[in-house]
């Protein structure tokens, strides 16, 4: 089978020269805000990663787990019932959720596994949300023999207690969280309280575009292969570049890795949907780009949802895994730059598009997704009936059938 | 206001160490706050680290979060930091605000050098801003007057001392452990190592945190320190006193013995 990944996916990017300033600087965001006790970890992986990326030996090895493992490339698939509620655009999904443990997260994840290897490290920790990061990094830990510990918030536990188990049957030890607001920004407050703790034996393998430099870098190439992907796929499918790319963003992993590989395509817009909860005048939210302000949240300057004491505001979303008050640097300088554009998508529209897509097309998405499939319904019938629309459906809705069936009440 | 190189110049004098303390303002009321740091300053601390409670205290274990927490709910505010500070100041100690960067950087960094500064702030101290990103902070601090502290840990290169212990004022804080605050059996013998390598790049004081909870451990690090830092320990003092008056005895107490402890080496 041919080969899907190049070096050059991983080493070289789009034609605007977007890779972050060597304190991993985009524009204004990203950087270090952590503890000078993590500054030589943090410099020791991404030296791995540099010396890894222009490896063909990992970029060959990563690939093939992709391919292998993970169940790559994922096909697209079109839609023409559901889009007939978009005003009769063509929207077509990147079945992210067709991966082996069912979202994009596995990308990410079998990247960093594999730099922990070649960092020399035994053991690997994680935050998780809705899960779906925690099971992944099981499951790459438990491929590779690595020991594995997750943090995840004690309410997120308890709305995703099936991923609980399946990490837990994956051999990992799932430490619930019960500070703050029991949810992902506390599960990656304890995360990093203990990397600073067993840094010599450990790597704390982020799960999202956010955190301190090199992870949105890192995140965010591992997680590229989506888009690359996509847009060659796109191009078959259809002989064009979709009009427009939407996605959820939480930290922003899966909008990323879709986005990346159309930055430079200008006549393509790209569309971010982040958690309206229960609507932005409800203080229920997690609007960080669209209503959050410029602040430092785990080790990053980006936008988060802070008061004007600079202390973080807890989010609030019916998906664990955009309930969250920072974001990715990148999408900050993406939105402001223009070059992507961020929207909120309450519980409401993102559970009608959830039940419209598994009633009209057979395919149960993630909660997660089911904003992006919102979003593109909205934007279908703004853009009209000519406009293709591409997708990413990150994940699948396995996991959420507890919220579902309460919600719906099945 | 009493400056650092000020207590420094006199713990020299004396031969000893200097005893600094930690305690978040709000905790564990906005009141009691400035009465347990009196009584800390009454019985030997020399200068007082009031912390400014933050949502996300990454670096802190759970007695600090414990007590940020409690902080966070009785409603402090940087105002009541800024306050905490001047009824702390008024005891002759100098005092700092040890703080997460984010709160300074919303509030604005040269409106909280100034204000920290006419409460009687000598300076500050910020765990998670590094030398990259220090430089808004540190032409604030220097308009205003006040000193500018940060972090050592034993993981950090000869290099990365150079560059933390250029953008330090009145001492440099040595992390005694790779970790997160609270109290420990023993003091990392990292320790000593680190205090060495920070004085081939600095002639600043150097001063010792995490892990030192009583007067024997004191005395070991005021053997090789400038300073002993003290928090969780009497955090956790406060936390398990039945009332107020039992905790500021409590306190008062283990300042007393840090106090000698530190004069031992």
């Amino acid at each position: 089978m041919a080969n899907i990944l190049t070096p050059a996916d991983l080493a070289g990017h789009g034609p605007r020269g977007d890779d972050p300033d060597p304190r991993g600087k985009f524009g204004l965001f990203g950087g270090r805000f952590v503890p000078e006790a993590l500054i030589p970890a943090l410099d020791e992986v991404a030296a791995e990663y540099e010396k890894a990326k222009s490896d063909p030996a990992f970029v060959r090895e990563f690939d093939h787990l992709l391919r292998t493992y993970a169940g790559r490339p994922t096909t697209l698939t079109e839609v023409p019932r559901f889009s007939e509620q978009a005003g009769g655009a063509r929207i077509v999904l990147k079945r992210e959720d067709l991966t082996h443990t069912g979202a994009h997260k596995i990308n990410n994840v079998l990247g960093q596994a594999l730099l922990t290897k070649r960092l020399g490290k035994k053991r690997v920790i994680a935050e998780t949300g809705a899960g779906q990061h925690g099971v992944a990094t099981a499951t790459a830990a438990a491929l590779m023999g690595l020991e594995c510990v997750i943090y995840m918030g004690a309410v997120d536990c308890e709305r995703q207690a099936l991923n609980v188990a399946r990490m837990k049957l994956l051999g990992a030890r799932v430490v619930p969280v019960h500070n703050g607001s029991k949810t992902l920004k506390d599960a990656i407050n304890e995360a990093f309280r203990d990397w600073v703790t067993n840094v010599d034996t450990t790597h704390y393998l982020f799960g999202t575009v956010a955190g301190p430099h090199p992870f949105p870098e890192i995140v965010r190439d591992f997680a590229r292969i989506i888009g690359v992907e996509a847009r060659r796929q796109m191009l078959e499918l259809t002989g064009r570049l979709p009009d427009a790319v939407c996605a959820a963003v939480g930290g922003g992993s899966n909008a990323i890795g879709i986005f990346h590989a159309f930055i430079g395509d200008e006549g393509v817009q790209l569309h971010g949907y982040e958690a309206a909860g229960h609507g932005l005048d409800s203080g229920e939210h997690a609007l960080t780009l669209t209503a959050g302000s410029v602040g430092v949240l785990h080790g990053a300057r980006t936008y988060v949802l802070q008061d004007e004491e600079g202390q973080t505001i807890e989010s609030h979303s019916i998906s664990a895994g955009l309930d969250y008050p920072g974001v990715g640097p990148e999408h900050a300088w993406l939105k402001d730059s223009g070059r992507a554009t961020y929207h909120g998508v309450t519980d409401d529209e993102a559970m009608a598009a959830f039940s419209l897509l598994a009633r009209t097309e057979g395919i149960i998405p993630a909660l997660e997704s089911s904003h992006a499939l919102a979003g593109a319904l909205r934007l279908g019938r703004e853009l009209g009936p000519e406009a293709t629309i591409l997708v990413n459906l990150s994940g699948r809705g396995d996991k959420d059938m507890g919220t579902a069936m309460k919600y719906f009440g099945l | 206001m009493t400056t650092l190189q000020t207590v420094f110049d006199r713990a020299k004098a004396d031969n000893r160490a200097a005893l600094v303390g930690y305690l978040p303002a709000g905790f564990p009321t906005k009141d009691g706050a400035v009465a347990a740091a009196t009584a800390m300053v009454e019985a030997g601390c020399d200068v007082i680290e009031i912390g400014l409670p933050y949502s996300d205290p990454l670096m802190d274990g759970p007695t600090i979060q414990d007590a940020v927490h409690r902080a966070l709910t009785n409603g402090t505010r940087i105002a009541d930091v800024l306050r905490t500070v001047e009824g702390v100041a008024r005891t002759g100690a100098a005092t700092l605000v040890m703080t997460y960067w984010n709160p300074i950087d919303r509030y604005g960094a040269e409106r909280f050098a100034r204000e920290l500064a006419s409460a009687g702030g000598a300076g500050t101290i910020t765990p998670d801003l590094t030398p990259e990103e220090a430089d808004t902070w540190r032409e604030a601090s220097a308009a205003a007057g006040i000193d500018t502290v940060f972090l050592v840990a034993p993981s950090s290169t000869q290099e990365r001392i150079k560059a933390v212990v250029n953008c330090c004022t009145g001492f440099v804080y040595a992390a005694s452990l790779m970790g997160i605050t609270g109290a420990r059996e023993t003091v990392n013998a990292a320790a000593e190592g680190l205090v060495r390598r920070t004085r081939e790049a600095t002639s600043l004081p150097v001063c010792v945190g995490l892990g030192i909870s009583n007067g024997r451990q004191a005395a070991e690090v005021a053997a090789y320190a400038d300073g002993v830092i003290v928090g969780s320990a009497f955090i956790r003092l406060l936390l398990d006193a039945p009332d107020e008056a039992s905790g500021l005895t409590a306190v008062r107490s283990l300042a007393a013995e840090l106090a000698e402890g530190v004069r031992r080496r």
